[in-house]
C-alpha cells in the first residue's frame, strides 16, 4: 500500500503546559520534535514562567494571548483544556498532542519509539472500520488482509484519529489505580488496529493525533467536572470529546486507530487523593456511554462542524436535565463551533 | 472492580475439553504437542479414504471417526458433513460430550514467545474462555482480565462484568492465513510479529474466523459452529471456517456472548498451494461481497433465545436472501437445518438448547 509522503510543514505538535519547567521534557523529545513546528499553550492557571530549551521552532501562547485571540467566551481553557487553544490556532493538517509528563518509550527491542512518526503513519495510512482484520493493521510492514476479508473493503477509509497508549502509569481511573497502587503497564503490544465502526472506546487525551482538516472542530473542551484538577484522574474532558469524535467519524465514514505508539508516563499524583474528590467522572460515564451508543446523526450533517452542532442539541435535550454538567457541555460545544468558525475565517 | 490478586494457575479442564483434529495424512504433529495435549481426550475426524489407517501416536486417549463412521452415525443426515475438506471437523464438535472444544490443524506446531519459551496454546485458550469478554465497549488496554491489565479511565463500571466468552480465536506465526491472491503476490511473506494481546471483537463487528487454532464453549455456541458444505462435489472450498465464523458472530452478538481474538499463537508450518487454493476460493471471493452485507444486516427475532433457534432462523434468511446469488446457498441453507437436526439428535439433553440467563459466567 503506498503511503502519501507527509511534509513536515503539514504537522503541528501541540503541548499543553501544566508545569513550568519543560526543559527535560523537550530535551527528551528533541530528536522527534525538532523537525516540526510546535505550539505550546500555557495553562492559564500556571503562574511561573515557562522554561523551554532552545533549538525548537515554536510559538508559545499564554493566558493573555488566549484572552486576546478568542475574546469573550464561556469556554474555559484552564488545566488540560489549554491544549485545545493550540488546536484552534493551528493552520496545519495534522496535529499531535502529548501530555507534558510523558517521555519517549522503548519498544520490545529496547529502541526508543518515535511516537510522532508512528502517529503520522497511522494518520496517513487507511483505516479499516467495516470489518475486523485479525492480523490487525494490514498496511503495516509484514502484515496484510487475511483470508476472508472482502476485497471491496481493502481500500479502507481515511484515518482521522490516532490514539496512542502508555507504558508505566497507564490511563486507569482513580478507583482502579487506588485499588492496585503498584500496577504499572509493562506490556508493549506491537499492534495498531482500527476500532470498528459503531464500537465506542474511551479516548484518552494523553497521547493522540488527528487530522485537523477532517475532524478538528470535534475535539473540544466541553465536559468539565465541577472539581476538575491538574491530574488526568480528575478529568473526563478528553474521554467525552474523544467519544464524540468516534461517533462523528463513524457517521462521516472516517477511521479511528488505536495501539502504537506508546509513550512512557511519569509516576505522579496520588490516586487515593484523587479518590477523595467525588467520583464525578466515573458516575457520569454511566450516562454518557449509553447515550452516545444510541446517538444517530442526520444524513444532512456532512461536516465535523455540522455533527458537533447536532450532537450538542441532542446532549441538551437528552442529558441536560439529568445533570447541569451536560447542559454546560452542550453549550460549550456550540460555543466551540462558533469560535472555530471565527478562527478559520480569520486571515492568517 | 477487579481486586488485587495473585495469578491462580489455569484450570486444566482435562475432563471438560475435547481436542478435535481433522486429518487426511498423519498425526505426527501431535508429538510436539504431547506435553500440552496428552492429558486431554482427542476426537480425530479422518477425511478422505476411510480404508486408510491413520496412525495416532502412542499414549493419547482418542476416538477416531472416518467417513464410514460418519455415514453410519448420521445416516442420511451425513449429507451435511463435507467430504475431502477439513470442514468435516465439525462432526467432531457434534459427537463430543464435553463443554469446551479446541480444534487445531495437523500442520500447526508449538510456537515460541519472544522470550523463547514454548507456548502452551491450550492453556491460553482456556484462560480466554474462562474469563469474560467485553463486546459492548472497547478497552484500549485490550483484555482487562489479563494479568497486568485493567479497564481504562472512562470505561463504565456497569460494563466491567463483561459477557460470557463463547469463542477464543488464536493466531499464527510463520505462514499467515492469507487468501490465494495475496499468497500469489506475497509468496515469501511470513508473520513474525508477536502481538502480545487478547481482545474482544466488538458487538456488531464481523471478522474472518480461522479454524486452524480455535477454541469455543460448546455449551454456549456449539450448534453455530457448522463448517458448511465444502470440498468434494461442492463449488467452493476454504470458506468453511469463514461461514461458521460469520454465523457464530451474528448469533453471539444476538445472545450477548463474547468472541476473543489474539493470543495464543501457534506455528503454522505448511503453505498450501496457492493455485489449488485459488480454484477452491474463486467463487468465494465474489460471493463474500454479497455475504458480508447479508451478515452485517442480519437480525434475529427476540424469540430466538437458543443457539439452535438462532441458527434455524439464519438458515431461513440464507435461503431467502442468498438463494438468488447461487443455488449453492439453497443447498447450504438445507444443510444448516440438517446439521441442527443431527446436533439435537446426538445431543438430546441440549448443549446450547438451554435459554441463556443474563450475566457472566466464569
Amino acid at each position: 500500500m503506498s503511503q502519501a509522503p507527509i511534509k513536515d510543514n503539514e504537522v503541528d505538535i501541540v503541548i499543553g503546559a501544566l508545569r513550568s519547567d519543560l526543559s527535560s521534557f523537550f530535551n527528551e523529545w528533541r530528536a522527534y520534535f525538532s523537525r516540526f513546528h510546535l505550539i505550546i499553550v500555557k495553562d492559564p492557571d500556571l503562574k511561573e514562567e515557562l522554561k523551554i530549551p532552545d533549538g525548537f521552532n515554536l510559538n508559545v501562547y499564554t493566558k493573555n494571548d488566549i484572552d486576546r485571540i478568542v475574546g469573550s467566551t464561556s469556554i474555559s481553557f484552564s488545566g488540560y483544556s489549554c491544549r485545545y487553544f493550540g488546536f484552534l490556532v493551528s493552520k496545519k493538517k495534522y496535529i499531535i498532542s502529548i501530555d507534558d509528563d510523558c517521555h519517549p518509550a522503548k519498544d520490545n527491542k529496547g529502541n526508543f519509539v518515535d511516537a510522532v512518526a508512528q502517529h503520522i503513519e497511522n494518520l496517513t495510512t487507511p483505516a479499516t472500520p467495516f470489518f475486523f482484520n485479525t492480523l490487525y493493521d494490514p498496511y503495516r510492514d509484514g502484515a496484510d488482509f487475511v483470508r476472508g476479508y472482502p476485497f471491496s473493503l481493502r481500500n479502507g477509509v481515511n484515518c482521522a484519529l490516532s490514539c496512542g497508549l502508555w507504558l508505566n502509569l497507564a490511563d486507569l481511573d482513580a478507583p482502579t489505580q487506588a485499588l492496585k497502587p503498584s500496577e504499572r503497564n509493562n506490556r508493549y503490544v506491537d499492534a495498531v488496529l482500527t476500532v470498528p465502526t459503531a464500537a465506542l472506546l474511551p479516548v484518552s487525551g494523553i497521547n493522540i493525533a488527528f487530522d485537523r482538516e477532517a475532524v478538528g472542530p470535534a475535539l473540544f473542551p466541553a465536559l468539565r467536572l465541577a472539581e476538575e484538577g491538574k491530574v488526568r484522574w480528575e478529568t473526563i474532558e478528553d474521554i467525552w470529546s474523544g467519544m464524540c469524535v468516534k461517533v462523528i467519524c463513524d457517521h462521516l465514514g472516517l477511521g479511528v486507530k488505536t495501539g502504537l505508539p506508546y509513550v512512557w508516563r511519569t509516576d505522579r499524583g496520588d490516586a487515593v487523593e484523587s479518590l477523595k474528590k467525588e467520583w464525578e467522572g466515573v458516575k457520569l460515564m454511566e450516562e454518557v456511554v449509553p447515550f452516545l451508543q444510541s446517538t444517530m446523526l442526520p444524513v444532512t450533517a456532512a461536516t465535523a462542524e455540522d455533527c458537533v452542532v447536532e450532537m450538542a442539541k441532542t446532549v441538551k435535550q437528552q442529558l441536560g436535565s439529568s445533570n447541569p454538567v451536560f447542559g454546560h457541555a452542550a453549550d460549550s460545544m456550540l460555543e466551540w463551533v462558533r469560535i472555530w468558525k471565527t478562527m478559520v475565517s480569520r486571515p492568517s | 472492580m477487579a481486586a488485587e490478586s495473585r495469578p491462580a494457575p489455569t484450570p486444566l479442564l482435562k475432563d471438560e475439553l475435547d481436542i478435535v483434529i481433522p486429518t487426511i495424512r498423519n498425526l505426527d504433529f501431535l508429538e510436539m504437542w504431547r506435553p500440552f495435549f496428552q492429558q486431554y481426550h482427542l476426537i480425530i475426524v479422518q477425511d478422505g479414504d476411510p480404508s486408510k489407517t491413520i496412525k495416532v501416536p502412542e499414549g493419547f486417549d482418542y476416538e477416531l471417526y472416518n467417513r464410514n463412521d460418519i455415514n453410519r452415525i448420521l445416516g442420511p443426515k451425513a449429507s451435511c458433513i463435507s467430504f475431502k475438506d477439513s470442514a468435516c471437523r465439525c462432526f467432531g464438535y457434534m459427537v463430543s460430550k464435553k463443554k469446551y472444544i479446541y480444534t487445531i490443524d495437523d500442520d500447526c506446531f508449538v510456537a515460541k514467545d519472544p522470550s523463547g519459551k514454548d507456548i502452551n496454546a491450550l492453556d491460553q485458550h482456556i484462560k480466554n474462555l474462562l474469563s469474560p469478554s467485553t463486546p459492548f465497549f472497547f478497552n484500549t488496554l485490550y483484555d482487562p482480565y489479563r494479568e497486568g491489565a485493567d479497564f481504562v479511565r472512562g470505561y463504565p463500571f456497569s460494563l466491567r462484568d463483561g459477557a460470557p466468552t463463547a469463542v477464543s480465536h488464536g493466531l499464527w506465526l510463520n505462514i499467515p492465513d492469507y487468501d490465494a491472491p495475496t499468497q500469489l503476490v506475497k509468496p515469501l511473506e511470513r508473520n513474525t510479529r508477536y502481538v502480545d494481546a487478547v481482545m474482544t471483537i466488538p458487538k456488531g463487528t464481523l471478522f474472518p474466523m480461522c479454524g486452524m487454532n480455535l477454541a469455543f464453549n460448546r455449551e454456549l455456541i456449539g450448534p453455530a459452529m457448522y463448517f458448511g458444505l465444502m470440498g468434494d462435489g461442492q463449488p467452493i472450498g476454504r470458506y468453511d471456517d469463514m461461514w461458521a465464523g460469520w454465523c457464530t458472530k451474528v448469533i453471539c452478538d444476538h445472545l450477548g456472548l463474547g468472541v476473543k481474538t489474539g493470543l495464543p499463537y501457534i506455528w503454522h508450518s505448511k503453505a498450501s498451494n496457492p493455485f489449488v487454493n485459488l480454484k477452491k476460493e474463486y467463487k468465494g471471493i465474489f460471493w463474500q461481497e454479497e455475504l458480508i452485507p447479508f451478515f452485517q444486516q442480519a437480525t434475529l427475532s427476540k424469540d430466538c433465545t437458543t443457539v439452535q433457534k438462532c441458527y434455524i432462523e439464519l438458515a431461513k434468511q440464507v435461503k431467502a436472501k442468498l438463494g438468488k446469488v447461487d443455488d449453492y446457498f439453497n443447498k447450504l441453507a438445507d444443510a444448516m437445518v440438517t446439521w441442527i437436526e443431527a446436533w439435537d439428535e446426538l445431543n438430546p439433553a441440549g448443549a446450547g438448547s438451554a435459554a441463556l440467563s443474563a450475566g457472566s459466567s466464569k
